[in-house]
């Protein structure tokens, strides 16, 4: 019974936060969504405040949980910012993907 | 209460600068009397602060004269501190003394002679502005604050002189004054580089103290001293810079009176004074350079001015004339002569502007001598105290000219005989032009009634006496010429005042001159400086009076020299060809090289501009790529 136990160490959130990392990391590159972009940001914030918490953890240091609360109200404070550009864009021109929204260039 | 006022000598300066800021708002609602009336109380307001000032200094030991009055830090930068602080020692009150002084007699007179002027305020305001500005520049604690005034003295003078500006000579007068003075400052800007470069501070007391002590070494101090009196003879108007004095007489008399004869013109001589121990640290050639050119300038302008007929024109040159005495002694190492000629000066020569500007006034704004005439039998207060004004330029005894006139030619003669003898024929020729411009003026026929035929339009022309307010003035200058030599008179240590009160700043520089043969025998150069003035008056007498002799006023006299007119075509030829070839250099090489940059610069970012490409996801790749290559260092860097 007590073999079917698994304890997780802190590897295995190491592991699943690079997991997470690169998902949003590759999701950014490939999508061309804004909004499944955004969300891809958001997965890779998340990511490392897993890591923040599991080291935090480890190394008995409350500072690592800490962090994250900043990193929480910092998101959620560029969520505000980021999806009220996004919505305009959209109602603007619906459909859109991020490649269009090329004025900027040289 | 004495003691206040030391302590707060910002106040004398500070009073004319409220006068003006006062009347620049208000104005035209003071109106004609009245903003006179508060320029004038400003200025006899600092009068009265200085005075107490004066007794205050006087009542301390002669080595306590002496008090830096800091108001605030002006430019505190690394090691340049400037304060915007003010110095009062025996030397800064005697100016401020009759700057104040005669500035409140002229501001008064002023009212009278404006009178009815549409722009009445505005000079009132341009005057006080100048008290302010002069008043710092001679109380100034370091080269700073006095070159502060010396600009601001610099621009309210060509505001005055060209204060009739519709008129399109006082114009032209203006702007040459201007620029003339210019090239004076540039000399004087360089010497305040040089200077805190070699001391480390712009302070007097600092300065002169790395005199004193020989840390200056010499080729600096002749670098300074000859700096500075380029300085000089720009403001004070010396060979070959004076051109634009006579001139400036353009401007308002009171303006010529105050600003052109009693004080902006001095302040070189003030300068050369303040830095005395720089100029006695200097080669020996240094102040025989400045003898020189005062000399120089005595001799040629006297000679000018014997054959001028502008009323104002002759006592132009004849200040240049004066100015060149100072100089005179100051090349000499006459330091206190060269102060109690400037005071003496100021005096009768403000006395003779105001006593022309009250002619002028009678007249009708007639400024020609050829015009006048017998003008003492209808204006007689006039008359009597230029008549005062005379004796005194002229160096009869025992009015004030003679004395100074006489103690700088004492210390010329110790100094060199060859100027001794370019001094007294300047004495000897400034009797005789003051005198021909008296008998001119108010002796022998009176010619204006001609000219009141020629314009008829004018009705009835009789030159009438100016009102109170103007003669005022007069008198107490005229008291003054008379008495002016008391300050200083060479009889014995007793009767030197002059010399005890500014001993403590310009002691150590002062030329010793008590075992030569001139000071043993001053007695005999007394006798004759009185024989060649009283030559010179009856020389004059004899031509002008009594029409024994004939006139000697060549047309090259009465034109300078050409000096003008030669200066002005080199301006205008070459002078203009090498302003228009620094002009091309300017605008093609000095351009070129800041335009060059800013065209290198747009091309290089205009290919850089290229890697922009607008897509956020490329961005994103880079930004990825960028901190997986980071990573990769960092973990390497590890493993090796």
């Amino acid at each position: 019974m007590n073999a079917l136990v698994v304890v997780p160490t802190t590897t295995w959130y190491l592991l699943l936060s690079a997991v997470l990392f690169t998902i949003g990391t590759v999701g950014v590159l490939v999508r061309r969504n804004p909004l499944v972009m955004f969300m891809c940001i958001e997965l890779m914030l998340n990511a490392v405040n897993l890591t923040f918490v599991t080291l935090g953890r480890r190394l008995n240091d409350i500072d690592g949980q800490a962090i994250v609360f900043f990193v929480l109200v910092v998101a959620a404070a560029e969520v505000v910012v980021g999806l009220g550009i996004i919505v305009a864009i959209m109602r603007r021109r619906s459909g859109i993907t991020v490649d269009d929204l090329a004025e900027l260039k040289g | 209460m004495t003691g206040f006022f030391i302590d707060h000598l910002w106040l004398v300066p500070v009073l004319p600068l409220f006068g003006a800021l006062v009347i620049m708002v208000l104005g035209r609602r003071l109106g004609e009397p009245k903003a006179g009336w508060l320029a004038s109380s400003m200025t006899i307001g600092s009068f009265f602060i200085t005075v107490s000032v004066f007794f205050n200094l006087l009542s301390r030991p002669a080595d306590e004269r002496h008090q830096v009055v800091t108001m605030f830090k002006w430019l505190p930068v690394g090691s340049l501190q400037v304060d915007m602080a003010l110095l009062a020692d025996p030397l800064s009150i005697t100016m401020a003394l009759f700057i104040t002084g005669i500035g409140s007699l002229i501001h008064l007179y002023a009212i009278g002679y404006m009178h009815g002027d549409p722009k009445f305020p505005k000079f009132f305001l341009y005057l006080n502005l100048f008290v302010f500005s002069m008043l710092m520049l001679v109380l100034g604690e370091n080269l700073l604050v006095t070159f502060l005034g010396w600009e601001g003295v610099g621009a309210c003078s060509y505001f005055l002189i060209s204060f009739w500006h519709t008129r399109d000579s006082a114009a032209v007068a203006g702007k040459k004054a201007f620029v003339t003075n210019r090239i004076g400052d540039f000399g004087v800007m360089t010497a305040m580089f040089l200077a805190f470069s070699a001391v480390g501070t712009l302070s007097y007391d600092g300065i002169n103290e790395a005199a004193h002590h020989g840390s200056l070494a010499p080729v600096t101090a002749t670098a300074i001293a000859m700096l500075l009196f380029v300085g000089a003879c720009g403001k004070s108007a010396q060979l070959p810079l004076y051109l634009w004095l006579p001139d400036a007489m353009e401007g308002p008399t009171p303006v010529s009176a105050l600003i052109h004869a009693a004080t902006m013109v001095t302040s070189g001589v003030f300068l050369m004074t303040r830095m005395s121990p720089v100029l006695h640290e200097s080669y020996s050639w240094a102040p025989m350079v400045i003898a020189c050119v005062g000399a120089a300038t005595a001799l040629y302008a006297a000679t000018v001015a014997v054959a001028q007929n502008d009323i104002k024109k002759v006592l132009a040159y004849s200040t240049v004339s004066q100015l060149g005495f100072m100089f005179l002694a100051i090349g000499s190492g006459a330091y206190v002569a060269a102060i109690f000629h400037m005071i003496t000066h100021a005096f009768f020569k403000a006395l003779l502007f105001l006593g022309s500007g009250s002619v002028i006034h009678g007249m009708h704004h007639e400024q020609d001598m050829r015009r006048m005439g017998a003008l003492r039998k209808v204006m007689p207060v006039t008359a009597i105290t230029f008549i005062v004004g005379w004796l005194a330029i002229a160096g009869v005894p025992p009015f004030a000219g003679f004395w100074s006139k006489d103690e700088i030619l004492l210390y010329v003669y110790a100094n060199n005989r060859g100027l001794y003898v370019v001094g007294v024929v300047t004495a000897l020729l400034t009797a005789y032009y003051m005198t021909r411009q008296v008998i001119m003026v108010f002796y022998g026929e009176a010619k204006w009634n001609d000219h009141a035929a020629e314009n008829g339009a004018h009705g009835d022309f009789t030159p009438h006496e100016s009102p109170r307010i103007m003669l005022m003035p007069l008198v107490v200058l005229a008291g003054l010429a008379m008495v002016g030599g008391a300050l200083q008179l060479p009889f014995s240590k007793k009767t030197a005042f002059l010399e005890h009160w500014l001993a403590p700043v310009v002691e150590e520089s002062e030329a010793h001159i008590h075992e030569t043969w001139a000071y043993q025998n001053k007695y005999l150069l007394l006798g004759v400086a009185v024989v060649v003035a009283t030559l010179g008056i009856f020389a004059a007498i004899a031509v002008y009076a009594k029409h024994k002799i004939k006139a000697i006023e060549p047309k090259i006299l009465e034109q300078a020299w050409n000096y003008d007119a030669t200066a002005s075509k080199l301006v205008s030829g070459p002078g203009n060809a090498l302003f228009n070839g620094v002009a091309w250099v300017d605008a093609h090489v000095v351009d070129g090289a800041v335009n060059g940059t800013a065209t290198i610069v747009r091309q290089v970012a205009g290919q850089v501009r290229k890697s922009q490409s607008g897509f956020v996801r490329a961005y994103a790749a880079v930004i990825t790529v960028g901190v997986v290559v980071l990573l990769a260092w960092f973990v390497l860097r590890g493993l090796i």
